[in-house]
């Protein structure tokens, strides 16, 4: 029988949304939430969830050391095969985390690691080189596809069975490079000059060595007069007038809103709140300005720090947003900051 | 947004708490933040003391929009 440690969040474990993400690490022994499913799925492959380990979201963002620090200890003295974690779907923290506790796991015990993230998941830019990332879904909706995914991949890893790479097993590609006897042998000069005539006469072809592309925007210069510098303020944390005149979604935004905030020293609770889904608004709410600091960027206009403040601030919902969304949305705001000649932008994201 | 608004010719700080995923997409001016649910400013703690620690991190922003970096830079704060 060879086991199987898994790890998932606070939520999944059935302990509560986001008022207990800062949950502290427990090794559980056995199943706890959709592990159950997994532990289901080992049982053909004579394998067993020996462990469960539960970690708020918050408590393995804000304390990363921390955590992998007592979970590794937590982990010293059990015998086991294979380490999965997730699935995490589109839930940034949770990818992010799912990714740091697998890296940390694989280094210290020497086992394969497997998890599952949507495509836009951070977590999985941050980790693919790290272990094996499923392509996964969008929301728990699609658990029991994503989990049988890991399943039949954990199999595979378990019996030692030779993986026929990232496209053909379903995880992300991870940039380690394999030797591959071809069926019909042609040597690489034959096939690097029928690239060469395929890419010459435009006709489709695929490279042996895909290099991957990181998108990097080049540095805009830095503001040479703060003191004359007109300054806007943003955020994805979701503060609002109360009513959210926009309608702004609490997840998933693709709607956004400007406030006028010429007229006022700071954020007022009940004036202003929080419309964010993703974390526990009770902070926000009592005092918007620890995600929109107007109080303090209007006490360092008036101390002179800085010259302007652009008379709106930026709100949108940062949480299961798609890049497409964001980028548009930054490309509908751009010209209210060009129109008003601000210099520069202070961008707060929860 | 921040990497298409610095796209766009403005310099940006992004003052958050998950500074790896931050660093991965590629954003250039960043300062942390201590937490998600309240970036700046424990509620746990006096008015002062989140008062204190909200100015030390906007004032490294601030400074970091008029700070010529060469490479993806976090800045630091006083608290």
């Amino acid at each position: 029988m060879k086991n199987v440690v898994c790890y998932i969040n606070q939520f999944f474990a059935g302990i509560g949304g986001e008022d207990k993400a800062d949950f502290e690490p427990e090794v559980r022994d056995g199943v706890a939430g959709p592990t159950a499913a997994i532990n289901q799925g080992l049982k053909a492959q004579d394998a067993q969830v020996c462990k469960t380990i539960v970690c708020g979201d918050n408590f393995m963002s804000t304390h990363r050391d921390e955590a992998v620090q007592r979970i590794l200890e937590a982990l010293e003295g059990t015998e086991f095969d294979l380490f999965m974690a997730g699935p995490a779907f589109q839930a940034g923290r949770y990818g992010v985390a799912c990714g740091e506790i697998g890296k940390a796991v694989a280094a210290k015990f020497k086992v394969p690691v497997i998890t599952s993230m949507h495509p836009e998941n951070p977590g999985v830019e941050m980790f693919k080189k790290e272990m094996y990332i499923m392509v996964g879904s969008h929301s728990a909706g699609s658990m029991k596809q994503d989990v049988d995914a890991m399943v039949k991949l954990a199999g595979k890893l378990l019996s030692g069975e030779e993986l026929q790479g990232p496209e053909a097993e379903g995880y992300y590609q991870r940039g380690i490079r394999h030797q591959v006897w071809l069926k019909e042998p042609v040597q690489a000069a034959d096939r690097a000059v029928d690239m060469l005539i395929a890419k010459a006469t435009g006709k489709p072809y695929v490279s042996e060595l895909i290099i991957p592309k990181k998108d990097l925007v080049p540095i805009a210069p830095a503001i040479k007069d703060l003191k004359h510098a007109r300054i806007a303020l943003m955020n994805t944390g979701g503060i609002v007038p109360v009513d959210n005149p926009d309608k702004i979604q609490s997840a998933s935004a693709t709607r956004w809103g400007r406030y006028d905030i010429s007229g006022m020293d700071r954020l007022e609770g009940g004036v202003f709140k929080t419309i964010h889904a993703g974390f526990d608004p009770a902070a926000a709410n009592a005092d918007p300005n620890v995600i929109m600091p107007v109080d303090v960027m209007k006490e360092f206009l008036k101390e002179g720090k800085y010259g302007s403040l652009h008379p709106y601030f930026y709100t949108t919902v940062g949480t299961g947003t798609t890049q497409g969304e964001a980028k548009r949305m930054a490309k509908e705001i751009i010209p209210y900051l060009e129109e008003d000649h601000v210099d520069g932008v202070i961008m707060v994201s929860t | 947004m921040v990497k298409e608004i610095e796209r766009a010719g403005f310099p940006v700080v992004l003052m958050c708490n998950l500074l790896p995923v931050a660093q991965t997409v590629g954003v250039n001016r960043m300062v942390p933040t201590i937490s998600i649910p309240y970036p700046l400013g424990d509620p746990g703690t006096s008015k002062e003391e989140q008062h204190k620690l909200r100015r030390a991190r906007v004032e490294a922003a601030l400074d970091g929009l008029a700070t010529d970096i060469k490479k993806q830079t976090i800045f630091k704060t006083e608290i």
